[in-house]
């Protein structure tokens, strides 16, 4: 007898075939766990994707085969010989954030499975299930690699620590936690695939990677871009979950609060990081290589806003018109990107990470794609680089260079680094700070259990610790560098230096380099003011900045 | 150390003579090992506590992924539900552990072995499906076996797609730890792998033979009376609200009592006396995807019944959750007994198999020193 070889059978038939498996309960209806206010009675049926478990196996096996093999390679190709430094020292924090979010958006599928009735789009969502699984665990590995392959592991080493307690994985955590909490189809279907999944993951996984390739890093691309081939079908999952949505007019009110929450937290947090990573994280300065800003309008503005999100708006979908050219406007005109990574920069003792200063020829690079980029921010990277070994003095943002360490914003926790946007309100009776108006209106209005007059009693709530700086309010920074666990195998050298030296140990910060600095919270002082003096407080920081210079100083 | 060159300052004539802006390739000598500095040789995730001395691949990859207020998460969570906690509350569960974190997955199952071993299996249910076809095999059923195969084994795929889908799913998402919830969500896709296998088999079953009526398994399931125990204890398991005990109930009670004597205790003991060698394959590779399920669920409740501090409480609670759910399993169990009437060839017997079937029950409380309820019994 011949080898037996399977048989291709109609797509169509195993398709409904596939249909047949889920019934109507009668005995008993599946637990309610995460509620959400929409709902789904006249929701038509839609499954785009008509993905089969037997094949989706060995099509997956088959992906990580091809990752595995390049992984094999780098290693044995001494990849890390051409990688850059500057690089991979941003991927410490990029890799510790990111397999959260992979895993939170598979548990967030059975919230898009409880609240949405219709069996067609299960199983999409199920295998969307594994998908991230598989995201989270194959971004670990890399990681691992790294941690095990490049010249510096330390901060690498900590990892997942160093993320659940630094300020910055906190920006990053509502990528993730927003995918799991609160209303079920706001976190899992607006917030995780309308918005983060197909806009989002253009600049995160595939932008983001090319840059990595451009410094030597080929194994960032090799893994994203394996990853990202599995996002187009998370899209479809999101897009069929709209338009149920949109079928039903009581929706379209919760949509268009959802989405405006969606898209600004996406913004502020997303581009705030890959902003950073890509503009700041390069050694590439060819004048022809896309910047950030170019980048987003290409992925985001054209790809996303205009081809994807304003067609639904004949189906009743209001889009958030002026919060997407306000984002355009904060990142090209505002100066969004470089305030980030200025800030980031200023942290860096309380990082894990070690962040290399800008030279002549990144200076170069910047006024030619962002003119006027040298006037603002030159001369406080010129002082960084100044400052960047410990001859005596304070790390940066102790030292006099004109720089307001900064408030955070209260919602998506990125600090209020556009100065004259800052808004300042009492809310659950503290005086909370915003970077816009659109974060306060998200703590005060949307994230409330009515909106426009009708109970949302499903929609989540902001909570936790939100200012970093409250944790360690008038620490000692070298307390603090310990109690983070910021510090090297020697037991005195700090994990995260402002340069790229390891030659010469006298180039390296240690703890005692960073004792006599104490470190207050904004928010905790904010909150001692009295009135007129909170109000004085607002009016100068507003007339602050750019680059986060004090008001009337040039 | 100097700065070294950046791509730009690299030259961009190619050998062709052709002017092309690509980066270009610089030495940094970034590699490990080329200097020596605090923490040059720190290449291990400091974090965690491997289970033995070296962490595996398993742990690197998975152990803290998911953060934790009651380890480093200092901020606490940033995002809460209208009435509640977000994240991952310890409360979801009435089960209590002093450490969750404990937990590893005896399958270690992460990315490379997800699909490698679910590649392998549907490959296999893929192969033997086609030699079956080749042979001719499909034709060669009697008559009787083959309704047996379009009614009952066709109704069986109903609740592994339900466990699948709504209990296995769901519960993942509740779980302390990355490295519970992983496991759950490898045992959710073992479900609803398998239900589609069914599905597709008993399409190809109704390609090949005129009289197979592929639709049967749908009046089956919803209106045989030998199925409905069945069905009421799938839809009752879909509303648990603890994830544990949705687990507990699902692979310690209905698993052993209902699905192994269905698939094993029947199928397979019964299709080659009828003539059906590949039925049987299939129902195999679920008996082996149970294997590794039952596997978590046992380190998963065995840790939790001898924890220092919980142990007593949580074997009474998973009494309370075995003397409610092994009756309703039972139940089910019993309503099958005239399945094992119906083949031309029956070489089983429903009393001896559901003897057997309690007997696994016993044998696997027994191993996590769990008092067999008194309700297996009766």
């Amino acid at each position: 007898m011949p080898a037996a070889t399977a048989r291709r059978q109609s797509r169509t038939k195993i398709h409904d075939k596939i249909q047949e498996l889920s019934w109507n309960p009668t005995f008993a209806t599946p637990v309610d766990k995460y509620p959400t206010d929409y709902t789904f009675e006249k929701a038509p049926k839609k499954d785009p994707m008509k993905q089969v478990l037997r094949s989706y196996f060995p099509m997956e096996e088959e992906k990580d085969q091809r990752v595995f093999g390049a992984m094999d390679g780098a290693v044995r190709g001494n990849m890390f010989r051409n990688v850059q430094q500057r690089w991979m020292e941003w991927q410490k924090l990029f890799l510790s954030i990111i397999p959260f979010p992979e895993i939170s958006a598979a548990r967030a599928m059975p919230l898009a499975i409880n609240a949405v009735p219709n069996p067609e789009v299960h199983n999409g969502l199920a295998v969307q299930m594994i998908d991230e699984v598989r995201h989270s665990t194959i971004q670990m590995n890399l990681k691992r690699l790294y941690m095990n392959h490049y010249i510096d592991p330390a901060g690498f080493d900590i990892t997942e620590k160093a993320f659940s307690n630094c300020y910055a994985g906190t920006i990053g955590r509502q990528f993730g936690e927003g995918f799991i909490t609160g209303d079920a189809i706001t976190a899992a279907d607006i917030y995780l695939t309308i918005v983060a999944e197909t806009a989002f993951t253009n600049t995160l996984f595939v932008a983001m990677p090319s840059e990595a390739a451009a410094n030597g890093d080929y194994l960032l691309p090799t893994v994203f871009h394996s990853v990202q081939s599995d996002e187009s079908r998370h899209i479809s999952n999101g897009y069929s979950i709209i338009l149920m949505a949109l079928a039903d007019e009581r929706n379209r009110e919760l949509l268009a609060r959802d989405l405006r929450y969606a898209w600004w937290n996406n913004h502020a947090v997303v581009d705030a990081a890959i902003g950073t990573f890509i503009e700041y994280g390069t050694k590439d300065r060819r004048k022809d290589r896309e910047s950030y800003a170019e980048a987003w309008r290409r992925w985001i503005y054209d790809d996303y806003y205009r081809s994807y999100l304003m067609p639904l708006e004949k189906y009743g979908l209001e889009v958030p018109h002026d919060l997407v050219e306000e984002a355009w406007n904060r990142i090209w005109n505002k100066g969004y990107i470089h305030e980030v990574a200025q800030f980031f920069a200023t942290g860096w003792p309380v990082n894990y990470w070690r962040i290399d200063g800008m030279t002549d020829e990144d200076f170069e690079w910047f006024e030619y794609k962002y003119p006027g980029w040298y006037d603002k921010y030159g001369k406080w990277w010129e002082n960084y680089s100044r400052l960047k070994h410990p001859n005596g003095h304070g790390p940066i943002a102790f030292e006099d260079v004109n720089y307001q360490y900064p408030h955070r914003c209260w919602t998506c926790m990125v600090p209020c680094l556009i100065r004259e946007d800052m808004v300042v309100d009492k809310v659950d009776d503290q005086w909370r700070t915003y970077c816009s108006e659109t974060c306060r209106w998200t703590d005060k209005v949307a994230f409330r259990p009515e909106f426009k007059g009708r109970a949302t009693p499903s929609m989540g709530r902001l909570t936790g610790k939100r200012e970093w700086e409250t944790l360690y309010h008038n620490w000692d920074l070298a307390d603090i560098q310990k109690d983070l666990g910021y510090v090297r195998d020697d037991g005195k050298t700090l994990t995260p230096q402002p340069h790229m030296d390891l030659d010469d140990p006298k180039k390296l910060w240690t703890l005692d380099d960073c004792k006599g600095y104490p470190f207050p919270s904004p928010n905790i002082t904010l909150n001692e003011m009295s009135d007129q003096e909170r109000d004085e407080f607002a009016t100068q920081y507003k007339a602050g900045g750019p680059a986060g210079r004090f008001a009337g100083r040039p | 150390m100097a700065d070294t060159l950046s791509p730009a300052q690299t030259p961009t004539q190619t050998p062709t003579g052709r002017v092309r802006s690509v980066p270009k390739l610089v030495f940094t000598d970034a590699e490990a090992g080329a200097l020596e500095f605090p923490s040059s040789n720190s290449r291990s995730f400091n974090y965690f506590k491997p289970q033995r001395l070296r962490a595996t691949m398993y742990e690197d990859v998975t152990v803290d992924v998911q953060p934790d207020p009651a380890r480093y998460l200092t901020q606490d969570w940033v995002y809460g539900f209208a009435k509640g906690r977000g994240g991952y509350p310890t409360e979801w569960t009435a089960a209590k552990s002093s450490d969750w974190h404990w937990f590893r997955d005896p399958n270690q199952e992460w990315e490379q072995t997800i699909y490698k071993n679910n590649a392998r299996l549907v490959r296999q249910v893929e192969q033997n499906i086609a030699n079956a076809r080749n042979e001719g095999a499909f034709e060669r059923w009697s008559p009787a076996w083959s309704r047996t195969v379009a009614w009952h084994v066709g109704a069986w795929m109903h609740p592994e797609h339900g466990l699948g889908m709504h209990v296995f799913v769901p519960a993942q998402r509740d779980a302390p730890t990355n490295m519970i919830n992983n496991a759950i969500s490898v045992n959710s896709m073992h479900k609803l792998r398998i239900a589609q296998d069914l599905a597709l088999f008993n399409l190809e079953a109704s390609e090949a033979r005129s009289d197979f009526d592929g639709r049967a398994h749908l009046e089956a399931w919803n209106d045989d009376p030998v199925w409905q125990p069945v069905r009421e204890n799938t839809e009752k398991l879909t509303a648990i609200r603890d994830w544990l005990e949705a687990v507990v109930a699902a692979n310690l009670a209905f698993e052993p009592l209902v699905g192994e004597l269905f698939r094993a205790g029947f199928v397979m003991a019964t299709a080659a006396a009828n003539g059906d060698f590949v039925t049987p394959t299939i129902m195999g590779v679920a008996e082996s995807d149970l294997e590794r399920d039952l596997s978590y669920t046992k380190d998963l409740v065995g840790g939790l019944t001898h924890d220092e501090e919980h142990g007593r409480q949580n074997i009474q609670l998973f009494g309370e959750w075995l003397s409610r759910w092994i009756p309703e399993s039972l139940n089910a169990a019993r309503s099958l007994a005239p399945v094992f009437s119906e083949p031309e060839h029956s070489p089983v017997t429903f009393e001896d198999t559901l003897a057997r079937a309690r007997e696994r029950v016993r044998e696997i409380l027994g191993e996590l020193e769990i008092p067999t309820p008194k309700e297996l019994d009766q």
